[in-house]
């Protein structure tokens, strides 16, 4: 395995004071926490700074540390001492929690104990497993017809014989119809597994929604710009329009305005109580570039004496 | 180690649709003592419905936000006042992002 350098990790010295090394993890955590930050990767480089202000923060683990890596540099290959007694350790609830420590922590730290902030669980082993979590981004036609998605997931689980593997699982589930992006997704049970009798964690997906060229999403509505020319704003038109569930003929009234919402009641993302669908009325004229197209516009001018577009502003019209 | 393949079907909630939940799944989900719970209830930071902690009902935003609360506290060492500022500072920012995604989508 990898050595880390977890001083690195941390931006100080090696002889940073245990103040330096909290001040500087801190600033980190800040930074890089999952539930505060929108950096790419947050939740790794989250995990790597709390493990190396785990590793740092506790005085025999750091003077452990620093007696075997004195002589390493990160990324060298890096083997464990003989001697090192592994013993089992349990976790906590943050997201820097000891489940998801690096092999080279657990080689270097499992002998020395760990899990001091994990209480309340006196007299038994017996332990609900770590949540875990992930991302997943979905496009406003799969909210709508709650697609089908796979998720590959490495995980350790528990053999019979009660030891450590590595599992790799292929899940499967049904988005739910009209999720949302910021929502999440919970699957029961997929989570790390849990410690004796304990139950396994869940797994949560945090919800992104994929920007869609036509539809624009607000809460559970959905809006959409439509171009219409002026004479179906003035006159009216029943023209076609696609949205999520299929394309719909909708009537433009006589005398619309640009920018007139026209709302398909409970047609937005579906749910308990599904959403509207909004068409945004876009003026789009064509270009006055034929002598037909220019004789329209001066015929059109000269049947509107009386409109001045600017007589709102105050000045001259 | 060799990695097992196994493949599964699984049924998903969305969390946030989620009710009635109690106080003993609130504190599983945040790995979180019941008086950790009870003190993010008295901060107004979940309020759940019913009268006594054994009553107590959540919703999947509770959980949620306690789950965060949680996690903040024990992460960045903040206090629950400092948990319940940052929620809220989040919450503002998420509808600000959200509402300048429609502007910005309005005018491309």
């Amino acid at each position: 395995m990898e050595f880390k350098d977890y001083y690195e990790s941390l931006g100080v010295t090696r002889e940073a004071t245990p103040e330096e090394i909290k001040r500087a993890y801190r600033k980190l955590a800040r930074k890089f926490h999952p539930d505060v930050s929108k950096e790419k990767d947050a939740e790794a480089q989250f995990k790597q700074v709390a493990e190396a202000y785990e590793a740092l923060s506790d005085p025999d683990k750091r003077a452990a540390y620093d007696q075997l890596g004195a002589n390493y540099r990160a990324g060298q290959e890096f083997r464990p001492p003989p001697g090192w007694d592994p013993s089992a350790q349990t976790g906590a609830a943050g997201f820097g929690d000891s489940s998801d420590h690096s092999d080279f922590f657990e080689s270097l730290f499992r002998g020395m104990g760990g899990g001091a902030r994990a209480g309340g669980h006196s007299g038994s082993f017996d332990m609900h497993g770590q949540d875990q979590h992930a991302r997943i981004q979905i496009s406003i036609e799969d909210s709508y017809q709650g697609a089908t998605r796979t998720l590959q997931l490495r995980m350790p689980a528990v053999d019979a014989g009660g030891g450590m593997r590595t599992q790799d699982k292929t899940i499967e589930f049904v988005i739910p119809k009209g999720i949302r992006a910021g929502q999440h997704i919970r699957l029961a049970g997929q989570g790390s597994p849990g410690i004796g009798q304990g139950s396994p964690g869940d797994l949560y997906l945090d919800v992104e929604l994929l920007p869609h060229r036509l539809y624009r999403v607000q809460g559970h509505d959905i809006y959409m710009d439509l171009p219409v020319a002026p004479w179906e704003l003035a006159l009216g038109a029943e023209v076609e329009a696609p949205t999520p569930t299929g394309a719909v003929e909708l009537t433009v009234p006589a005398g619309s305005a640009a920018g007139r919402k026209l709302r398909l009641k409970g047609r937005g993302l579906p749910g308990k109580t599904p959403g509207d669908f909004y068409f945004v009325l876009q003026l789009t004229q064509p270009p006055a570039d034929t002598e037909a197209a220019t004789a329209a516009y001066s015929a059109m001018a000269e049947a509107f004496p009386s409109f001045k577009p600017r007589a709102h502003l105050g000045g001259q019209a | 180690m060799t990695p097992d393949q196994t493949r599964l079907q699984l049924t998903a909630f969305v969390l946030e649709d989620q009710t009635g939940l109690t106080l003993v799944e609130v504190c599983r989900a945040c790995a979180a003592e019941p008086e950790m719970v009870m003190a993010l209830v008295e901060e107004g930071l979940v309020v759940p419905s019913g009268a006594a902690p054994g009553e107590w009902r959540f919703t999947g935003v509770h959980m949620q936000r306690a789950r965060v609360a949680v996690r903040l506290q024990k992460d960045l060492g903040v206090n629950i006042a400092g948990a319940a500022l940052a929620l809220q500072l989040l919450e503002e920012l998420d509808s600000l992002r959200a509402r300048l995604q429609v502007l910005e989508d309005a005018g491309r």
